[in-house]
């Protein structure tokens, strides 16, 4: 877990200790507020030290997140959070880093830094959230819209397919990817745990309702009466059943997943999840997934151990140390060749 | 070359022929991008730099890795003035070029004096070689050359003679070809050459038949010199009478990285450098990544913006953020600096300029960044500019740049050009003991009764350095903009013209850490030769060159470009015509007829190369001869043409 030794004692901060004085400004009925307060319970769950805490995002309705946290935070520029939260962990391997992204900012913008983020494992967590429109713009198609989306800039229609932000995750060599979404509360709440005990760079997308300019854009999978049909849960170890009575479940046939009725397959056929297999390629096939031809997982979809970026960078340089000492600068100066004068 | 005749002093050189002692001399060599001609013009730099001359070099190479063999753009050139006086310039004229093939010939003649020394490898005036310099005749038998001293060497057929029992195949021993040159050079001007064998057994110390072979024919190379009856004499220029002390070789780019590890010594913090490899800035990353024992941490980000990104997460962390690049690179970072300069972080930017706009001439030297420096961002955003005027400047203009930066909590813009980068001259070592710490303190406790106020500043406009991991002080910074003192967010419309007009006035009133300008002359006269960056040592020596004719110019070099020093203004006004020669059409100028309402002309060259002395004191002649157009002095018909064309076109 990265989270370092607390300066306070354990559980002493409620989930309202880890909020601003600041007014939260965005609109009534966000899905954002939801995942502020679930950021909120996760770090008073887990006594994270406020001092030690930083939050930081890009440009965008979710990117105001950093303000709202009592911790130390910098809202920086369009697309451009990866780099600093890098930058800053380079420097500062001993904090507890945290980034809040949206679509926009993380795939559009900043599309280069999120895959160059993703394959250096510094040890960050990232939570992106994935409305699938530019709000703070006032409703443009983003790079997650679907085919055929209707926007202000798209009036006749999106002609681009979108980005899977956890398949492209998983391509750039991302150690951990989950996903959760805005109003499933205890879900997300045991994601962003999960993603604050793993060690390296943690990606939680999270699927979140945007009631102004995309409202319902997940009510295909938020809505009680079909939920269960078309969001599967994911345990490592354990089959992806879904469905009423968990009676469907998920095949693979190839590398092409298929839903079957579980009671007509055996045991043996089913698909059993296993977010800790060093090769990406399930993880993959699960963040491919959609609706309507499969139910969407949910859950840790890949979580697995590997060097962390700023352990490996520091190492070098003690392994310099040790190697050559510690560096002498006035001999540094002079260098191998000098000559004398006078 | 001026002869300084029988000179006692001149100590002997090895060798059989007469020796002419030379004040100083300029030389040249150039051939084929894949010849070494770079690495033999460093060996004759270190040598001269050791046997106790002063040195200028100007390295001139093209973009291409490895052009195609034998063309014109294939053409990579080193030059190096040794001297035993102060010199400030890699000189203007050569008096001896040693030219590996005709297309170097080609490219290199017109910059040697004429009855100057040409040394040819007349193995390669072949007629495919003749045909591809565009050569319609061979110049060695026409006209070409008439006037010159020309020597003619079989290079290729020598190299693969003295190498041919070495066991070396043939390619490899063709490769030895420059050390041929330079160990005839060597003896030419009577040069030791044990520098050059030590460093070839270091460089190849794990191939000892490539060290063996290189070895053989730099040897072969003094003795043909020394045997063959090609020279009438040989030349010295005896040692330069520099102030004592312990002295080293030292570029623009090697001194800019040593001080920013020294930096760090000074302030007690980790440097960090993020850069994405760029030319001519990507040595200074090369350079870092090789002294990770004195902590230094480099990180060679995914693009531009990634690499001034990351630094500005390093300054909020607390550590020194650093990031090094070259104009495109700087187009890039902008949008990022700009939010430096909103959330008050310390930051460094490195621009090594090159010649623009977008690729440009990525090896060619140039000075159109100053603009873009100081005003190329969105908004009012004010950042400290400060410039290198020489190579061995570079090591303090860097340590400046970090002390302002913590100092005021802004980020400062280092300025380097390609001619200082990979330009190298002697460097008195400085004793690192006795350079001034950078003091730097991190706040720990509130400072206001209502809690800790992020923008409550001190009396300077400096708001405190407060950094994560500390408790109680848990504050929020961004690119909006902030109420001032307590840094929320905040609209207000009187708040944002203060915090605009607060931030300006941080950096117009900052004090400088090191000098402001450099003064050569008189503080009143006729001309004053304004300058900045690398365009110092020719400016100097022209200066310098002038009133010894009795003229009355001084100079003044810009090392503080924001803010312009502060007596600046009235030093202006103490001269009768102020010259600001430029690698680009005008931007100080620009600044100082707008800033100080100064009639000021421009001299102004964007070749993509440095200044000569000449040409400065071409420019000083122009404008006490009334040779003046509207903004530039007219020295040459094309840039009079443009220059009345821009004004006409204004009018």
């Amino acid at each position: 877990m990265s989270i370092a030794p607390s300066s306070q004692p354990l559980n002493v901060l409620k989930p309202a200790d880890y909020g601003t004085d600041q007014d939260v400004r965005w609109c009534p009925g966000c899905g954002d507020y939801s995942i502020l307060a679930q950021m909120k319970k996760v770090c008073a769950k887990l006594g994270m030290d406020r001092a030690n805490t930083v939050f930081i995002s890009g440009i965008g309705c979710s990117s105001r997140f950093p303000y709202y946290m009592n911790t130390y935070g910098f809202h920086s520029i369009h697309g451009r959070a990866p780099t600093l939260v890098t930058g800053l962990k380079l420097a500062r391997p001993d904090l507890n880093v945290w980034m809040v992204t949206g679509d926009g900012d993380a795939l559009s913008i900043g599309g280069n830094h999120f895959i160059h983020l993703m394959r250096r494992n510094a040890d960050v967590k990232v939570l992106l959230f994935n409305n699938r429109i530019y709000g703070l713009t006032k409703g443009q198609y983003s790079p997650t819209s679907e085919h055929g989306k209707k926007t202000k800039s798209t009036p006749m229609g999106s002609p681009e397919q979108p980005i899977r932000p956890a398949t492209l995750a998983l391509a750039a060599g991302a150690t951990f990817v989950a996903r959760s979404m805005d109003v499933d509360v205890k879900h997300l709440e045991y994601v962003l745990e999960r993603a604050a005990k793993h060690r390296g760079t943690a990606l939680v997308e999270i699927y979140q309702n945007c009631n102004i300019f995309n409202d319902g854009a997940y009510e295909h999978l938020t809505d009680k009466l079909v939920k269960n049909d078309r969001v599967v849960y994911l345990e490592s170890g354990k089959p992806m059943v879904f469905g009423k009575d968990s009676a469907k479940a998920i095949r693979l046939n190839g590398f092409v997943p298929e839903v079957v009725d579980r009671a007509a397959c055996k045991a043996d056929d089913l698909l059993i999840h296993d977010e800790k297999l060093t090769d990406p390629t399930l993880g993959s096939i699960l963040s491919r997934m959609s609706y309507p031809e499969f139910p969407e997982p949910m859950g840790v979809l890949r979580a697995i151990e590997q060097p962390i970026y700023e352990d490996l960078v520091r190492r070098q340089n003690r392994d310099a140390i040790t190697a050559r000492g510690a560096g002498d600068i006035q001999a540094l100066i002079t260098g191998d060749e000098t000559w004398t004068v006078g | 070359m001026k002869a300084i005749t029988d000179d006692p002093a001149a100590p002997p050189a090895g060798g059989r022929k007469p020796i002419q002692a030379l004040p100083s001399a300029t030389i040249r060599f150039a051939g084929d991008s894949g010849d070494g001609m770079q690495l033999a013009g460093t060996q004759f730099t270190d040598t001269s730099a050791i046997v106790g001359n002063d040195i200028s070099t100007l390295p001139d190479f093209p973009a291409e890795i490895r052009a195609p063999a034998g063309t014109l753009a294939g053409v990579s050139g080193f030059q190096i003035q040794f001297s035993s006086t102060d010199i400030f310039t890699p000189g203007d004229d050569v008096d001896a070029l040693i030219a590996m093939n005709p297309a170097a010939l080609k490219t290199n003649l017109k910059a040697v004096k004429k009855s100057g020394i040409v040394i040819l490898n007349e193995d390669a005036f072949t007629a495919t070689d003749l045909k591809k310099a565009g050569y319609e005749n061979n110049p060695l038998d026409d006209s070409t050359l008439t006037g010159y001293r020309v020597i003619r060497v079989p290079i290729n057929k020598l190299t693969s003679a003295a190498a041919k029992d070495t066991g070396l195949g043939v390619k490899d021993i063709d490769r030895c070809k420059n050390m041929f040159a330079l160990g005839l050079t060597y003896w030419l001007f009577g040069r030791p050459l044990d520098t050059t064998i030590q460093h070839i057994k270091d460089k190849f110390a794990k191939k000892p038949i490539v060290a063996d072979a290189n070895t053989l024919v730099l040897k072969a190379g003094y003795h043909y010199g020394e045997t063959a009856e090609l020279f009438s004499e040989q030349y010295d220029v005896p040692k330069a009478k520099l102030p004592a002390g312990t002295y080293r070789k030292i570029t623009g780019n090697e001194a800019t990285a040593l001080g920013m590890i020294t930096a760090g010594h000074l302030a007690g913090k980790e440097v960090v450098y993020c850069s994405y490899p760029i030319t001519p800035a990507s040595d200074i990353l090369h350079a870092l990544s090789a002294q990770k024992h004195f902590g230094v941490i480099t990180f060679q980000a995914e693009d531009e913006i990634a690499a001034v990104g990351a630094a500005i997460g390093v300054s909020f962390g607390g550590s020194l953020g650093v990031t090094g690049t070259s104009g495109p690179g700087m187009a890039l970072k902008s949008e990022a600096i700009g939010l430096a300069v909103m959330t008050e972080l310390p930051l460094v930017i490195i621009d090594v300029q090159r010649g623009g706009p977008s690729t440009g001439l990525p090896t060619k030297t140039e000075q159109a960044d100053l603009l873009q420096s100081i005003y190329g961002r969105n908004g009012e955003c004010p950042v400290a500019v400060i410039a290198a005027a020489t190579p061995s400047d570079c090591f303090n203009a860097i340590i400046e740049a970090f002390t302002i930066a913590t100092q005021y909590m802004t980020p400062v813009i280092f300025l380097s050009d390609g001619y200082l980068a990979n330009g190298a001259e002697p460097w008195l070592i400085p004793d690192i003991k006795k350079l001034p710490k950078i003091e730097i303190k991190h706040p720990t406790e509130k400072n206001d009764a209502k809690g800790f106020m992020p923008y409550k500043r001190d009396s300077r406009r400096v708001r405190p350095w407060s950094i994560p991991g500390t408790p109680g002080l848990e504050h929020r910074i961004g690119g909006i903009e902030k109420q001032d003192v307590t840094g929320a967010v905040s609209y207000d419309p009187a708040n944002h013209e203060h915090m605009v007009r607060t931030r300006a006035a941080k950096i117009a009133n900052l004090t400088p850490v090191g000098p402001d300008l450099l003064w050569t002359g008189p503080e009143k006269g006729d001309v004053l030769v304004l300058g900045w960056g690398g365009t110092y040592g020719a400016i100097k020596a022209a200066t310098l060159d002038l009133r010894k004719q009795g003229v009355q110019v001084s100079a003044c070099h810009l090392r503080y470009l924001n803010p312009l020093p502060k007596r600046l203004g009235s030093l202006l006004k103490e001269f009768k015509h102020v010259l600001i020669p430029e690698l680009n059409l005008g931007q100080l100028r620009t600044l100082i007829r707008n800033r100080y309402l100064v009639d000021a002309k421009g001299f102004n060259k964007v070749k993509g190369q440095p200044f000569t002395i000449h040409e400065i004191i071409d420019g000083v002649r122009a404008i006490l001869e009334g040779r003046v157009g509207p903004y530039e002095v007219n020295v040459s018909t094309s840039s009079t043409a443009y220059d009345m064309e821009v004004a006409a076109a204004g009018e």
